[in-house]
């Protein structure tokens, strides 16, 4: 999902930049908020970082002869909600344009908007909606995951397509011949992502049920709805 | 191995076998360069749709050999997988410590069950 140093015209760079710029600002000042007030999740934090550091940087072998790799954003979404992986996920990709050359300082806005915003968010609303009908928590997690990473690729394939319109075809051409090189090849990723992921949660159940209970990572369909009833009362 | 360890260490086998078919089976035997990059297979797709393209910025530092850029790979894994690590063996181990204190307020017998329990 990293689309090269240069790779986008400049208007689109910038247009990508400056949609990715609130959402990081955002969540930075959640990411603050919730270490100043719980301390506590600073380790988990770190964790659910180190995640992401992880699955993107291995690059897998996929049904379509190419490689590619997961993004690892699907769990800090659900543990933390989505604002805080804007942040982590905007790191990964920093520290791989400045260092291995992968994704770039001018395409950043884009590939932050895929991997570090719609992904998180894609997936944390899956996860989200399975949890309010009582959908077990491991498989809502597996689908969240999932979920987070498939749609990443896609939007990367909508991006370029955007920014280059097949001659003949026009968009939809474009976006066929992107969706064909990103989305497929990356199922079977989003696949192991999800699994991964659910490998993950299962360690911190075991580990960690303090955290994840203040997370509210254990709350039953309906007190998930009344949790975000009262969470918006509280907000008005 | 009891039940937990079974399902954490199935689920890494299907996630292992998935890598790992794609090879075996040989997928990438009819492309030119077998299992290249998504990405840069991207950068290509850009260039026949728009063979006038020229990238307009070029990356600040390039690792100068593969070589050094799966190292700069590697590293990223490995400081990721070295913080998870750490954070569930600190989990771990306040968890036994935890136990332990707990063990030695009961009296020995009855808290040491408890410990090997977990």
């Amino acid at each position: 999902m990293h689309i090269a140093e240069g790779f986008l015209p400049p208007a689109h760079a910038i247009a990508w930049g400056v949609a990715s710029a609130p959402f990081v600002v955002h969540g930075v000042r959640s990411l603050t908020r919730e270490v100043r007030e719980n301390p506590e999740s600073t380790l988990l934090l770190g964790a659910s970082g180190a995640f992401t550091f992880v699955l993107s940087a291995l690059k897998i072998p996929s049904v379509t002869g190419s490689c590619s790799h997961p993004t690892g954003t699907g769990l800090g979404a659900i543990l933390f909600r989505p604002p805080i992986m804007a942040v982590l996920g905007t790191i990964t990709l920093l520290f791989q344009a400045l260092l291995l050359a992968h994704g770039g300082l001018t395409t950043l806005g884009a590939n932050v908007f895929s991997m570090a915003i719609v992904g998180p968010w894609a997936g944390y609303a899956v996860y989200k909606v399975l949890r309010r009908y009582d959908v077990p928590l491991m498989v809502a997690v597996f689908f969240g995951a999932f979920v987070a990473d498939l749609s990443t690729y896609c939007v990367t394939s909508v991006q370029l397509a955007l920014a280059f319109p097949d001659p003949g075809s026009g968009f939809l051409g474009a976006l066929g011949k992107f969706g064909s090189i990103f989305a497929v090849t990356q199922i079977p990723l989003a696949v192991s992502e999800g699994l991964l992921t659910v490998l993950v949660m299962r360690l911190l159940v075991q580990s960690s049920k303090g955290d994840l209970t203040r997370l509210g990572v254990f709350l039953s369909g309906r007190q998930n709805r009344t949790r975000t009833a009262e969470t918006e009362a509280v907000a008005r | 191995m009891n039940r937990n360890t079974k399902i954490n260490a199935l689920l890494l086998v299907v996630v292992a076998a998935l890598a790992v078919l794609p090879l075996a089976l040989g997928l990438g035997d009819g492309e030119k360069e077998p299992f290249t990059g998504a990405d840069a297979q991207a950068e290509t797709a850009i260039t026949e749709i728009d063979p006038d393209y020229e990238p307009w910025f070029s990356p600040l530092y390039e690792p100068p050999s593969g070589e050094i850029e799966s190292a700069l790979f590697a590293l990223q894994a490995a400081l990721g997988a070295g913080v998870l690590a750490y954070y569930f063996g600190l989990r771990r181990g306040r968890r036994q410590g935890e136990l332990r204190a707990v063990a030695q307020q009961d009296g020995d017998v009855a808290g040491e069950s408890a410990a090997r329990g977990n």
